[in-house]
């Protein structure tokens, strides 16, 4: 215990000041000052005080002080001479409280009268005090024949009142109705992020691009595409979505079904004797997609496949959709509407 | 001097009866000045958050003063060249602005995040103490669970100031909690909606309504509570670890007039001297860095604050359950990691003096703590529980190793997912044993020393004086506590 390591050698002082203390006690008891108590069980009073009157140390809080001063209006004169000095700002602030921190706990420690006191706690509850509150309450009820019929009325308005004020929420949003819808349809040519379209020959193999909707509104959640040229080792897609694919080239919506955050991570074959196929992944938590095979998961959280969209390549060599995606896009909900694969 | 000092007395005399013909307060001015705080350094840890929390309040409110919560796209022009003609929200704009163009505005800006990063740290400190001391036992169990709540709306508070600046980070943040939202069964889809005012990144009064949960309906609840939490703690005084003279209808320490009152603001202003350093000195959440959020945009180097660490962990580490029937998604992955978890994290630490009630059947009023070591039960669950919640959030950082260290990210995942169960399964164990060998042996976990005391005679020889088993039995003012007869509540 740690009051009990540090005391041999200011046990003499301790044992005289517990002397003090309860002299000081019983002359107080018996001149009527304090209510004597319960009986304490035998046992030491840790009660002591010590005056340190150093002489010393009120030297060093002063010093303390008057540099903390220093600190202090050097904030200042650095505020107006270069106010965007971060570092210097934060020194001469920090700098300042530290040392005001310094004085403070000197003082508390070395300056001032040092005591240790022992106070009585409180025993809370008072059992007749308890029965007096239910009994003034109570007795406010006095003449009320008819309480159960009250309190029943009074709990229905309670629950009206709560819904009436729980009803302005519903305002907060408004209704569902096609969540996730994309500006993507058949036809919307694929822009790259600084709005110009993009031709199929642009896509290479080996990275991806991330194509927006032409007239469509960036900013919205499903807009975000990701596309990769894929070589037809790699392409596996389902037999469905074979036309989806115009000269290898595939486009995934961007956003993770796991938890909405846009996937930026491509692994990409550099040594094809030893590497895996390719994958997109997430770099919130890591959810593993195969572009080749439909957007299939391979590892990760995410509870589905990444949508796909179809795509065509227009008479001009633009990338287009051929389509809408063919289930919802974003995190799942309730009632969102799963792909098949 | 005497004289001035006499003048000095005199003019604080009529101050004070200024004061008394006004409120009388003199009783409990009294009261307070002589209200004892028991010493322990682990008693700090409560006082670094409130005061942690006065730095966020205070610079919180320089924030306030510049930061605009507008969603509307505009071309930054500032001097940091590297945004030059970069498409931005008016938000990240405010707050890139305020980092570069404000004077003290980054010095400010970093000194809060700092702090809401050591008031969340000292809370959860704080909360193991209470935890490993049984300090939440009668009376104090309603006062554990406001402080509970209040590591809560500290959390989510944290959160909510680091998505209003809306950059990269911030928006990748908040697609997740989009995505945990929608995740609820069956209510998800309306609730996110209902939040964020449409489907994510949401309608423009998204931002204003992040705002005002930050600046003031979550702040306003935890000053009530911290409030609360003080006025309790005043009422009920503080717990005390047993000791010489200490029992359990008594409260031994120094009283706040004048020794602790100045110990107490040298420890806020050592704290608020702490965090302007850190803010000054030592970067923190480089905005700039990160760019304007685009729902279409994610990167890799951003990480969380820290206290986000053990959800990002959930989520990562969770294998991919999501059941469905048809088109219904019964429990969409989120929800696992995102919701499920913090909630049984909660509920358990919410329902834990229940639990142990039950078993102990003690319903008795306890202001003595238990050392750690005399509870060897309580203090291995705990152990083992908090092992657990820090494995999660230690899995949150397993792609760093990848990056740094590249180690498999995969092979590490699925390494947890089992040592997640296995590893705190073993720490309660080795916990409890180590809590009965050091009741039954009462040496200090840190202070303890083991050897043979000898003396060395003029001739040569050795006399041995003792051990350390001696030194222990020799010492009855260290003998366990848990022999020491708690006091029974009448």
């Amino acid at each position: 215990m740690s009051t009990g390591d540090g005391s041999p050698r200011l046990r003499p002082i301790a044992r005289t000041l517990a002397v003090l203390v309860a002299l000081r006690t019983a002359v107080r008891t018996a001149t009527g000052r304090e209510r004597p108590g319960p009986p304490a069980p035998p046992d030491v009073d840790p009660s002591e005080r010590i005056v340190p009157a150093s002489r010393r140390a009120e030297t060093i809080v002063a010093a303390l002080l008057l540099a903390a001063a220093v600190f202090g209006f050097g904030f200042t004169f650095v505020y107006v001479v270069s106010g965007e000095n971060t570092q210097l700002l934060g020194l001469a602030v920090g700098g300042m409280l530290a040392l005001l921190a310094a004085a403070a706990i000197i003082a508390g420690k070395l300056v001032v009268p040092q005591e240790q006191s022992v106070e009585q706690r409180d025993p809370l509850l008072v059992e007749e005090q308890a029965e007096e509150i239910v009994e003034i309450v109570e007795a406010g009820g006095e003449g009320v024949s008819r309480r159960a019929l009250l309190a029943g009325a009074g709990g229905v308005a309670g629950a009206a009142l709560i819904t009436a004020a729980a009803t302005p929420v519903a305002s907060l949003g408004p209704t569902l109705n096609g969540i996730h819808t994309t500006d993507w349809k058949r036809g919307v040519r694929l822009l790259d992020t600084s709005g110009r379209p993009y031709l199929a020959a642009d896509i290479e193999i080996g990275t991806f691009y991330t194509a927006l909707p032409e007239g469509g509104d960036p900013e919205h959640l499903g807009a975000g595409l990701l596309v990769v040229r894929l070589p037809p080792e790699f392409l596996h897609l389902p037999p469905a979505r074979q036309s989806w694919a115009p000269d290898g080239i595939v486009a995934y919506s961007k956003i993770c079904p796991h938890a909405a955050c846009a996937i930026s991570l491509y692994r990409y074959p550099t040594y094809r004797p030893t590497s895996v196929e390719p994958a997109f992944t997430c770099p919130c938590h890591y959810s593993t997609f195969l572009p080749g095979e439909g957007g299939r998961l391979v590892f990760g959280p995410a509870g589905r496949a990444l949508p796909q969209l179809p795509l065509m390549v227009d008479a001009d060599g633009y990338l287009r959709a051929a389509g809408p995606f063919h289930e919802d896009i974003g995190p799942s909900w309730w009632n969102i509407h799963r792909g098949q694969s | 001097m005497n004289v001035l000092q006499r003048t000095l007395e005199r003019r604080f005399l009529r101050g004070t009866r200024w004061l008394e013909q006004r409120l009388g307060a003199a009783k409990g001015i009294k009261w307070l000045l002589s209200y004892v705080f028991p010493d322990h350094w682990s008693f700090l840890l409560g006082e670094i958050a409130l005061y942690a929390f006065i730095v966020l309040v205070g610079t919180g409110t320089f924030l306030a003063l510049y930061y605009i919560p507008g969603d509307s796209q505009v071309i930054y022009h500032g001097p940091y060249a590297l945004l030059q003609g970069e498409q931005m929200s008016e938000a990240y704009r405010s707050v890139v602005d305020l980092s570069f163009s404000v004077p003290a505005g980054l010095l400010f800006r970093q000194a809060h995040h700092w702090a809401a990063d050591v008031f969340v740290a000292a809370i959860v400190l704080h909360l193991c103490r209470i935890f490993f001391t049984g300090a939440y036992r009668k009376p104090r169990d309603v006062n554990y669970f406001i402080g509970l709540t209040m590591l809560m709306l500290a959390i989510l508070e944290g959160f909510a100031g680091y998505s209003l600046i809306d950059d990269l980070l911030s928006g990748m943040g908040l697609a997740i909690a989009y995505g945990v939202a929608l995740s609820l069964p069956g209510i998800g889809a309306q609730l996110g909606y209902l939040v964020w005012g449409g489907p994510f990144p949401g309608s423009s009064s998204f931002l204003p309504r992040l705002e005002i949960v930050h600046v003031f309906l979550i702040p306003g609840t935890l000053a009530v509570l911290i409030t609360l939490h003080l006025v309790m703690i005043m009422r009920q005084h503080h717990s005390q670890f047993p000791g010489p003279g200490r029992r359990e209808r008594n409260v031994v320490g120094t009283p706040l007039w004048p020794a602790y009152a100045l110990r107490s603001i040298g420890l806020l202003l050592a704290v608020a001297g702490v965090l302007f350093l850190l803010g000054g000195l030592v970067q923190i959440n480089p905005i700039w860095q990160w760019g304007p959020f685009h729902p279409y945009l994610s990167e890799n180097g951003a990480q969380p604050d820290w206290y986000i660490g053990w959800l990002i962990g959930a989520l990562r580490l969770m294998p991919n359950w999501e059941p469905a029937i048809g088109n219904y998604t019964l429990i969409p992955n989120p929800f696992w990691g995102g919701a499920a978890f913090p909630l049984f994290v909660f509920i358990v630490m919410f329902a834990w003096p229940a639990i142990e009630r039950r078993f102990t059947r003690d319903h008795l009023r306890h202001d003595l703590l238990d050392r750690p070591r005399d509870r060897p039960t309580r203090t291995a669950i705990g152990a083992a529980f908090l092992s657990w919640v820090m494995i999660i959030f230690a899995v949150g950082s397993t792609d760093r190793l990848f990056f740094r260290l590249h180690i498999s990210y995969t092979a590490q995942i699925h390494f947890w997912r089992a040592g997640v169960w296995v590893l705190p399964i073993l720490i309660f164990f080795i916990t409890r044993s180590a809590c009965r060998s050091l009741r039954r042996t009462d040496t200090h976990p840190m202070r303890a020393w083991q050897g043979t005391v000898v003396r060395r005679g003029p001739d040569g020889s050795i006399t041995r004086l003792g051990d350390s088993a001696d030194r222990t039995q020799s010492r009855p003012s260290e003998e366990p506590v848990g022999t020491v007869p708690a006091e029974s509540e009448r």
